[in-house]
């Protein structure tokens, strides 16, 4: 091996992903648990939090830039570092729809919920393991785990489809639940949104590993 | 459309078998870049094109080199062979004379004595090297004077004074300063409209910039030969990978 240092400086930058891949996928943790507790403090912390998230990607963008810029890569190590580009701002993005759980979550503080959270929170959990798993396929160059990952696409997919006719059936029922129901609606579009966007960074490794575009949601 | 067609050549230097089964077609009016490290056989290559290898002892050329469908051993001599394919050298190599006679050397050479045909030959080949804004004023000072760059410039107008068909060059930038390197590149895409330019470069950067197809050459055999873009994107095979990467070489 004759480029140890930017081998080096590629390592440092898959865990600085990995780094804000945690942070996300905490973000997306506390969101719902600040809903399902109905925690001010927490969805203050989730909101502030993402400032956080945001210099992340600022300072990813950076060093990608002058990886580009210093080292000149080519071939696999240039689409290396041009996805990483990508996979940024597919994370903050989902940073950012956790933001906006959170505001809804700070709306409904105060209301009785017309069900119990069960499936929601089941959606976050797959969305977090997802972030976790599409990063690690991605420094890993794993297509096979990338195919394995936009599997669970479909199971948030499911959900969201059961949830959305689950609460029509609650809204038509009794229209006074119209306001809080379209909440959980939209909480639930943000989580499938999430999902689309971990399986981006599936797509992306395939492109990384074959340059092929595919699409897998 | 090819204008050199390379047919399984091979080269010995006495019993060092350097080049092992080339094959190849290179494009006219394109720039194909030769690139892999020190020792694989592109300079000899590059050498194989004009019949500068002839010149060394104890080689043995087997195969087949077609200019212009024309084999380059046996249809063509050596001396016209070098006309319409020219070469341009690592070290700028003025002759030690007036940047005039460096250009109108060739020609005189080629039997052109007229005065006003060798100064339009002068003034249309110091323009084609985009060095004739310089030097106009001073055409009857030593080409000794110029800089390093302007020098390249120079041997590049020596080249195409001549009118040939193929350009070859080795290393052509490596001991110019960025600047002069930059001027020259920006000439090669000039020249390929109307020539065509073999070039064999160290510099993965200015291969990727230059070049419109490259080949990779590894102990003696062309592992991979393509267009830049894509070499330089997907190459197909992991020795190729390897080496534009840096990870070997």
């Amino acid at each position: 091996m004759t480029r140890n240092s930017f081998d080096l400086k590629l390592q440092q930058l898959h865990e600085d992903l990995m780094s804000m891949g945690e942070v996300v996928a905490k973000q997306i943790e506390d969101s719902i648990n600040a809903l399902k507790e109905q925690d001010e403090a927490l969805t203050d912390k989730v909101i502030e939090k993402d400032d956080i998230v945001d210099k992340f990607e600022e300072e990813i963008e950076d060093k990608c830039i002058k990886l580009m810029a210093t080292e000149q890569p080519l071939a696999g190590d240039l689409r290396r570092i041009f996805i990483a580009t990508k996979i940024i701002t597919d994370l903050e993005r989902m940073g950012d729809h956790a933001v906006d759980i959170a505001k809804i979550a700070k709306k409904l503080i105060g209301e009785n919920y017309i069900k119990e959270l069960i499936d929601i929170p089941k959606m976050a959990k797959i969305v977090e393991g997802m972030i976790k798993d599409s990063l690690e396929v991605y420094i890993n160059r794993d297509i096979s785990g990338a195919h394995e990952v936009s599997k669970k696409d479909d199971e948030v997919d499911k959900l969201y489809k059961n949830i959305f006719a689950e609460l029509l059936i609650v809204m038509r029922k009794d229209p006074t639940t119209i306001n809080q129901a379209s909440q959980f609606l939209f909480v639930c579009k943000f989580l499938e949104r999430m999902a689309d966007h971990a399986t981006n960074i599936c797509e992306w490794t395939v492109y990384l590993e074959c340059g092929e575009r595919l699409k897998l949601n | 459309m090819s204008i050199i067609s390379v047919k399984d050549l091979n080269l010995f230097y006495g019993t060092n078998h350097a080049l092992k089964n080339i094959n190849i077609e290179i494009d006219k009016n394109s720039v194909t870049a030769l690139i892999g490290p020190s020792g694989c056989g592109k300079s000899t290559f590059l050498r194989t094109l004009n019949r500068m290898n002839d010149l060394i002892d104890d080689v043995k050329i087997e195969g087949q080199v077609l200019f212009e469908d024309k084999n380059i051993y046996k249809e063509l001599n050596e001396i016209e062979l070098r006309k319409r394919i020219g070469m341009v050298f690592q070290k700028p190599n003025p002759f030690p004379m007036s940047i005039y006679d460096n250009i109108a050397y060739g020609p005189r050479i080629h039997g052109i004595k007229d005065k006003k045909k060798l100064d339009e030959i002068v003034e249309k080949s110091l323009q084609g090297a985009a060095l004739w804004k310089e030097v106009k004023d001073r055409l009857k000072k030593s080409a000794m004077g110029l800089s390093g760059g302007q020098q390249q410039r120079l041997c590049i107008a020596r080249t195409i004074a001549v009118e040939p068909e193929v350009i070859l060059m080795d290393e052509p930038t490596s001991a110019l300063d960025p600047i002069s390197t930059s001027k020259v590149e920006e000439l090669m895409d000039v020249l390929k409209e109307k020539y065509t330019i073999v070039i064999v470069t160290h510099n993965m950067q200015q291969a990727g910039r230059i070049s419109d197809k490259t080949a990779f050459f590894l102990n003696g055999e062309i592992v991979e030969y393509g267009k830049t873009e894509e070499m330089f994107h997907m190459p197909k095979d992991k020795r190729t990978e390897d080496y534009i990467t840096g990870r070997f070489g």
